[in-house]
């Protein structure tokens, strides 16, 4: 038992570390680095071409479309080397971790001309268009629907909470395409180009202040047949080899953790109150036990086996722990403690920040319920939930 | 990245749990709880003591087969999933640890072969009352090689033949070693809230004892290297059981039928047991830790032996109470099991220390190591 790399693991970790040193300058404070969004996107865009030319975008993917042809413990060593540096790279993780892989498991051969190697290289940016205000734990319930006219399909709908919709050039957009059948059946996945007439993205104001995310509507727009992935009805399927790589693509969740709060508490005063300390060991179990259960999931990759289920308990960890954290430390500082204005707020205001995300951490990429109800349902094989739209048309409800 | 057991430790582990689950059924942990008499099973333990575990991390020299903590902390997890009612944790963990760390080269001549073997079987002394243990509050005296005090509650003082005690030498906190079946020593069982596994009040009067080498002077400071020693395996003990409670709760949820379904279809259920299960993993994943930093003799053995221990504490807790809740009024039967669970689980989580003393040296251990 031991946290070393194997002779090759540590040799791809100081080819990764040699490369990043290269390129990038090392992580700042909070990594934040200023600058607009133009900018922000245009460093991601150079990032990620000179990843690819170097075959570290990918690592998993066959050399023949682009990849490196390593190992899934190849693609986290990358990662934690990545994530040490200032790599600007949320724009391409949804794409490239989610909506590529689906066209290539189900696009024809000219999609995968067309798309991969452009999104690879970073030229152009993907969305995912799945949720809508009325289908999302059961997003299957979705209501946007496309009707066949001609070698065409018209669309009309809204999805919402869709990550860089407004700087997306593609997306993979699940809509309902027969209500005459049960839910499941009666969706169909499609290929849609983001910059067309008849899409509007519109920002989500959302409750902790920023605009990150965004609502997108459909009014008419026209997809030809050709840019279908997987024959009309079985975009459930194609859904859930999407959504399978989202599991995959969720990291930690950033923000304070035990050692920022004790960093307060030490600094007021506070780790003299029992009450405080022995939170502190609850938090500080907490994290490690997330942490280690990485590293129980990266024992399984290194050895080239499937890693267990036990991967399934991170974000119930984490989402519920950095909300429980932030409302303490926004508690120690009593009345103070509302003040999210950095120039007083202490730590930078990090606690109020993250205290106003932490709500939507534990609903995003699954709520807490939906994960509760995955472990239950696929770890201990308990029985389904009852669904009693099951067997009947859509149409019906 | 290396983060799990060996080949060679899970097979230890699959041939441990099928002799435990051949040998100590539930029907022989029985024995023991429906026999005021009974401290231990006593055939069990026999078959405990061949199978050479008691030694399994005792060096060669010492008569031990000299494998090594991981390979004890395996063992650990199996035991406290079957329940065992044998007094090896005390032999084992404890007493064999104590020596180990704190003995002399003739105190570990004298002392671990007979505990490898069995022939002697060990315990920990060191409570006397209510509350934590603490320097303040040790009342039982060491003074010219003898030793006059009572400990109570003694897990396994019914049986043992030899304890390290916790006493005052003066003014100072040491550690004495004690032949229980010498004059000077007496013994009265305790009724407690866990009956499979013996617990006596001792009264020593004068009885010859010796000092632990190193324990000598700093007995509380010795104590507590032996418990974060034992602290690590006692947490396998109770990931093990807690596993099993999962288990029994998962199965018994796909089974029971109400309002025309299984309630394991509800998700009240669902969202309990995945709650143990996420709490179980957290256990087991501080529990590997703990047993990297005890193997390896790890600078961050406290904080980890620590943060095994609350883990599986909660983990135990959690799963042997919300077992007895998923089984409903069968669950509050004596002849359904849950209730073994709920009454070992509290046993070991107070054993060497309540959550509230281990979260607390957790925190301590935590400050001292981000002042440097």
């Amino acid at each position: 038992m031991d946290f070393k790399d194997s002779p090759e693991e540590a040799e791809f970790r100081a080819e990764a570390n040699a490369f990043l040193s290269q390129h990038l300058q090392p992580k700042v404070a909070n990594g934040i680095r200023p600058g607009n969004r133009d900018d922000f996107l245009k460093r991601a865009k150079d990032w990620q071409k000179i990843k690819a030319e170097n075959r570290f975008a990918q690592i998993t993917w066959p050399r023949e479309i682009g990849g490196r042809g390593g190992s899934p413990m190849q693609q986290v060593i990358w990662n934690q080397e990545e994530s040490k540096f200032d790599a600007p790279t949320a724009p391409f993780a949804i794409g490239l971790g989610m909506c590529v892989p689906t066209v290539i498991a189900f696009g024809s051969d000219e999609h995968k001309q067309r798309y991969v190697q452009k999104a690879l290289f970073g030229e152009e940016i993907w969305c995912q268009l799945f949720s809508e205000p009325a289908a999302g734990s059961d997003v299957a319930g979705l209501k946007t629907k496309a009707v066949k006219d001609g070698d065409e399909w018209v669309i009309n709908g809204q999805k919402v909470w869709t990550s860089g919709a407004h700087y997306s050039d593609y997306g993979i957009v699940l809509v309902r395409t027969d209500p005459d059948v049960p839910k499941h059946k009666g969706l169909t996945m499609f290929i849609i180009d983001m910059k067309q007439e008849g899409v509007e993205v519109r920002p989500i104001h959302q409750a902790s202040g920023g605009k990150e995310f965004n609502e997108v509507y459909f009014t008419d727009v026209r997809i030809p047949d050709k840019d279908r992935l997987g024959e009309p009805g079985m975009g459930w399927k194609v859904a859930l080899v999407t959504l399978m790589n989202e599991r995959l693509a969720v990291g930690g969740s950033p923000g304070p953790d035990w050692a920022e709060i004790m960093d307060y508490a030490r600094s007021s005063g506070s780790m003299t109150d029992a009450a405080f300390r022995a939170k502190l060991a609850d938090w500080y179990v907490a994290a490690q036990g997330y942490k280690l259960t990485k590293f129980r999931t990266q024992t399984a990759l290194s050895k080239g086996e499937t890693p267990g289920p036990e991967n399934s308990i991170g974000k119930v960890i984490t989402a519920n722990h950095l909300q429980d954290i932030c409302n303490s430390a926004i508690e120690m500082q009593d009345h103070f403690g509302i003040i999210s204005d950095k120039e007083h707020a202490p730590s930078d205001a990090i606690f109020q920040e993250s205290f106003m995300w932490a709500p939507g951490l534990r609903i995003a990429g699954g709520t807490d319920e939906i994960l509760k109800n995955i472990i239950a349902e696929r770890v201990l094989g308990l029985p389904q939930d009852v669904r009693v739209d099951k067997d009947k048309a859509f149409s019906e409800f | 990245m290396n983060f799990d057991f060996s080949d060679d430790q899970k097979y230890l582990r699959d041939e441990a749990r099928k002799f435990l689950e051949a040998q100590c059924t539930i029907a022989e942990v029985r024995k023991v709880l429906d026999d005021d008499t009974l401290g231990h099973n006593a055939e069990v333990w026999q078959k405990v003591v061949e199978m050479g575990w008691l030694g399994a991390a005792i060096p060669e020299e010492y008569g031990g087969l000299g494998l090594g903590m991981l390979e004890l902390c395996v063992i650990a997890e199996e035991l406290g999933r079957v329940l065992a009612p044998v007094p090896f944790s005390s032999s084992a963990y404890y007493f064999a640890e104590a020596v180990k760390l704190a003995g002399s080269e003739d105190q570990k001549t004298a002392l671990l072969p007979g505990i490898a073997d069995g022939s002697f079987i060990g315990c920990l002394a060191t409570t006397e009352g209510p509350g934590a243990i603490s320097e303040s509050a040790i009342r039982a005296q060491f003074r010219d090689g003898k030793l006059t005090g009572t400990k109570l509650p003694v897990t396994d003082g019914d049986i043992a033949t030899h304890a390290v005690v916790l006493a005052k030498d003066g003014g100072a906190s040491c550690l004495v070693v004690v032949d229980l079946r010498q004059d000077g020593v007496s013994r009265k069982t305790l009724k407690t809230i866990e009956p499979t596994r013996g617990h006596a009040e001792i009264a020593f009067d004068a009885a010859p004892a010796e000092l632990l080498s190193s324990g000598a002077g700093n007995g509380m400071v010795a104590l507590d290297q032996i418990l974060n020693r034992a602290a690590v395996l006692l947490a396998f003990e109770q990931l093990g059981g807690a596993s099993r409670c999962l288990e029994m709760a998962t199965e018994y949820a796909k089974e029971r039928q109400a309002f025309g379904r299984p309630i394991g279809g509800n998700q009240a259920i669902k969202h309990k047991l995945a709650d143990m299960y996420v709490k179980n993993e957290v256990a087991r994943s501080n529990a590997y830790y703990g047993a990297w930093a005890l193997s390896t003799n790890a600078a961050e053995l406290p904080e980890a032996a620590a943060a095994a221990r609350v883990a599986a504490s909660e983990a135990y807790w959690y799963a042997s109470k919300e077992n007895i809740q998923t089984h409903g009024g069968m669950g509050f039967t004596w002849e359904v099991d849950c209730h073994l669970y709920y009454r070992r689980a509290k046993l070991l989580a107070v054993q060497a220390g309540s959550p509230a003393v281990w979260k607390e040296k957790l925190v301590t251990a935590l400050e001292a190591k981000n002042a440097a």
